[in-house]
């Protein structure tokens, strides 16, 4: 090839990222594979209500086996670099401190922004790579009219993850590569085989890495346990929409927006978490209808596509990873602060998610949901 | 590329002479050495010639040494041996892991331990050991030298205080044997571990010097080799080098091998600490073996310039490998008192028999840009990263 770059890659051991040294390797390039090294599995094995196999598939030891593997058939140099610490304050603290006060959080998003692309960019230009390769579903470019980068939802509309990456500054957009952008998951898996990789059909991953068979109150439960940390009583009142208590909850992180089973009343019609309130301890619940809301709020807002909101925008907003972007109106309503108006009232839009938006393929930004 | 190896204490290549010493003993001599036909016999002598090669290394005599699998069969096979529940065991906080964890498990079956600490030269006090005594302390294992910095330990002062208290004294020598010169009589100890392939023998074959009269526990049940010390086969071709390295390293000693070893690791050290600013040796102010040393670098991310450095043909470690192979920052280092920025920091060159001027004068030219490299790219060298 004519313009061989060094890139590293960054290896999960899974069938995406694999795909993703193997072709970049096949290209000419100089790769380096990495993984990162995150969490520890075994380290909240057999604690109270944990189980005491590993389950999780973060950096998991068999995970690490597969990545090594492919680097070695493919001939890259691969290490794996320990970001433990990182991880656990820039991620599972967070998470559990969300959770503990009535959000409900996105912990890919903030891996990918305080991890993956940030300490490995950092490592990668340390050890002398150009680029940060992985093997998310989405597409990077320069657009010249505009003079910035820009992030772009996939040819493979039902792998986008455009969602848990609008953290991206325009500096490490400029240092990123997405070779799996305009292919669709069979042809990875295809492109997989032709390279001769055994875990070609290994099954995609989906939970959230570091929690084990999904179970986030377990995990916190474990969490704050080994830390030495007793687990703050979150427990309250189960109060309606027009402010009748009509009984108890057994801490507010156990509850998320939107959901219905587990409220521990019965009533004639379907009940539903509408709200929950931090400061006071409240879950409040009505029917489907009070889940309705033409408006957001959002705060810490990242723009990609534009440098600034000087007037509303027409978008359309993603406001959970699956959710069919909604048409309305974008504006800034304080220095660090947005407000979406949507065309038609949205279910369960949910603080401490993410809304993310987009003009047609192009993410414009996103913003935490107040 | 031209490849680079500095991380002998890790691993060594196996010499040409061991290899040649070797290599007859997996066709042409291929006998079980306790059969007692002529094959069985042919290989009980080579086995023979070679415990007495690593008894006069150690300086015992050929029946007090116990052939083994390696360095961490050896640790767990004399502190699982002489000990049992209501003993209690002194250690230290920098011991390899093959010490460190074997006595956490003994402590957790019904042993106490006390892990003494070390000064921040990377030495143990033998006051601190003497201390540590209690009435029903068994053993004390305390290493002749460390792997992370190659400090040696004051284990003659520890073998007299074992020796006051008839406490049995062991020391792992897996990172002093072939660099040093040993005397088991002179440090008074009644244990001593080895491990071939840290001084050019191959991986898998070690020993374990064991005072002749001391009652030791097996680890593994099966036939009566090794004096009934350590049943299964023995590994012929690993033993016969082991003896052979054992040979070469008491031939080095005569010739002086050790002093020029040190100069060239001197030479090493000196050159990097005469071209880069705000570095320093970790365990400067104490003894240490002639191969090794463990120089911190302001400003870097070990696991980074050990990468780097890997990429560029000079291979060299920092902190310990977990299972996954992702760094953990060293106990050794930390247990000195330094602060884990320095940990982080802080990398290890080792040398081996192989390694000549040319190789360190290219690791001279490769650490110092490197290490410039990486502190050009570190926010907290008061410059920004690229990525914002």
């Amino acid at each position: 090839m004519s313009n061989p770059k060094t890139i590293a890659v960054a290896m999960s051991g899974g069938v995406d990222s694999s795909a993703v040294a193997a072709m970049l390797r096949a290209e000419g390039h100089n790769v380096i594979g990495l993984t990162m090294q995150l969490w520890n599995q075994r380290r909240l094995a057999g604690h109270e209500g944990m189980p005491e196999q590993v389950t999780g598939r973060c950096c998991s030891l068999d995970d690490v086996y597969d990545a090594r593997r492919v680097a070695e058939h493919i001939g890259i140099p691969y290490y794996v670099v320990n970001h433990e610490e990182r991880f656990e304050r820039d991620v599972v603290r967070p998470f559990v401190a969300e959770y503990l006060s009535g959000r409900t959080p996105i912990p890919c998003s903030l891996c990918n922004n305080h991890l993956k692309f940030d300490q490995l960019l950092v490592v990668a230009q340390q050890i002398g790579a150009d680029s940060v390769a992985t093997g998310h579903y989405a597409r990077v470019q320069y657009d010249d009219a505009r003079g910035r980068w820009l992030l772009m939802r996939p040819a493979d509309r039902s792998k986008d993850q455009t969602y848990f990456l609008f953290g991206l500054t325009q500096g490490q957009l400029s240092r990123t590569l997405f070779p799996l952008g305009g292919m669709t998951k069979p042809e990875v898996r295809e492109l997989a085989r032709k390279q001769g990789l055994a875990l070609a059909e290994k099954p995609d991953s989906q939970e959230i890495c570091f929690v084990p068979g999904g179970d986030y109150k377990r995990f916190i439960d474990a969490y704050l346990a080994e830390s030495g940390e007793a687990l703050p009583d979150t427990a309250g009142e189960l109060v309606t929409a027009s402010g009748q208590v009509i009984g108890e909850h057994s801490g507010i992180h156990n509850f998320t927006v939107g959901q219905r089973k587990g409220l521990g009343v019965a009533t004639g019609s379907p009940l539903y978490v509408i709200q929950i309130n931090g400061a006071d301890k409240q879950v409040i619940v009505g029917g489907d209808e009070h889940l309705y809301s033409r408006t957001l709020r959002a705060r810490r807002v990242n723009l990609i596509s534009v440098d600034d909101l000087r007037e509303p925008l027409r978008v359309s907003v993603k406001i959970r990873h699956r959710h069919e972007p909604a048409g309305g109106v974008l504006e800034k309503i304080a220095a660090d602060e947005i407000l979406v108006t949507f065309d038609q009232p949205q279910r369960a839009i949910t603080p401490g998610q993410a809304a993310v938006f987009y003009d047609g393929d192009i993410v414009v930004g996103g913003a935490w949901i107040a | 590329m031209r490849r680079i190896y500095l991380d002998n204490n890790a691993s060594t290549p196996v010499l040409p002479e061991v290899l040649e010493a070797m290599q007859p003993y997996f066709g042409e001599h291929f006998g079980n050495a306790s059969s007692i036909h002529h094959h069985g016999q042919e290989t009980r002598a080579a086995v023979e010639r070679a415990r007495d090669s690593v008894a006069r290394l150690l300086g015992c005599r050929p029946a007090e040494v116990v052939f083994t699998s390696g360095g961490t069969e050896s640790d767990n096979l004399v502190i699982a041996g002489l000990t049992s529940a209501g003993d209690h065991i002194i250690t230290s906080s920098i011991e390899h892991h093959a010490v460190l964890h074997a006595a956490k498990h003994l402590e957790e079956t019904g042993c106490e331990v006390s892990f003494v600490p070390v000064d921040g030269r990377g030495l143990v006090d033998p006051d601190d050991v003497k201390r540590a005594l209690r009435f029903n302390t068994k053993l004390i294992s305390i290493m002749m030298a460390n792997n992370e910095t190659g400090v040696l330990q004051p284990v003659e002062e520890i073998g007299k205080i074992a020796t006051e208290a008839d406490v049995y004294f062991h020391t792992d020598a897996v990172q002093a044997a072939g660099k040093v010169p040993i005397d088991v009589k002179r440090m008074g100890c009644d244990a001593l571990s080895i491990s071939g392939h840290k001084m050019h023998a191959p991986q898998g074959v070690g020993a374990l010097y064991i005072r002749k009269g001391t009652q030791l526990q097996p680890l593994f049940y099966g036939g009566r080799h090794e004096r009934s010390r350590r049943a299964g086969t023995e590994n012929v071709p690993g033993i016969v080098a082991l003896g052979k390295a054992a040979e070469l390293a008491m031939q080095g000693f005569e010739r002086g091998d050790d002093k020029k070893m040190s100069t060239l690791r001197d030479r090493l050290q000196q050159g990097i600490l005469a071209q880069v600013e705000e570095a320093a040796v970790n365990g400067d102010d104490a003894p240490r073996v002639p191969n090794t040393t463990n120089i911190y670098f302001d400003h870097i991310e070990g696991e980074s310039m050990v990468i780097s450095l890997d990429l560029k043909g000079l291979a060299v470690s920092t902190g310990a490998a977990c299972s996954s192979g992702a760094i953990e920052p060293s106990h050794v280092l930390t247990a000195m008192g330094l602060r884990t920025d320095r940990v982080r920091a802080s990398i290890r060159f080792s040398l081996g028999k192989q390694n000549t001027k040319e190789d360190i004068d290219v690791a001279l030219a490769l650490v110092p840009e490197t290490v410039a490299r990486l502190r050009e790219l570190s926010p907290a060298y008061g410059k920004q990263a690229v990525v914002s």
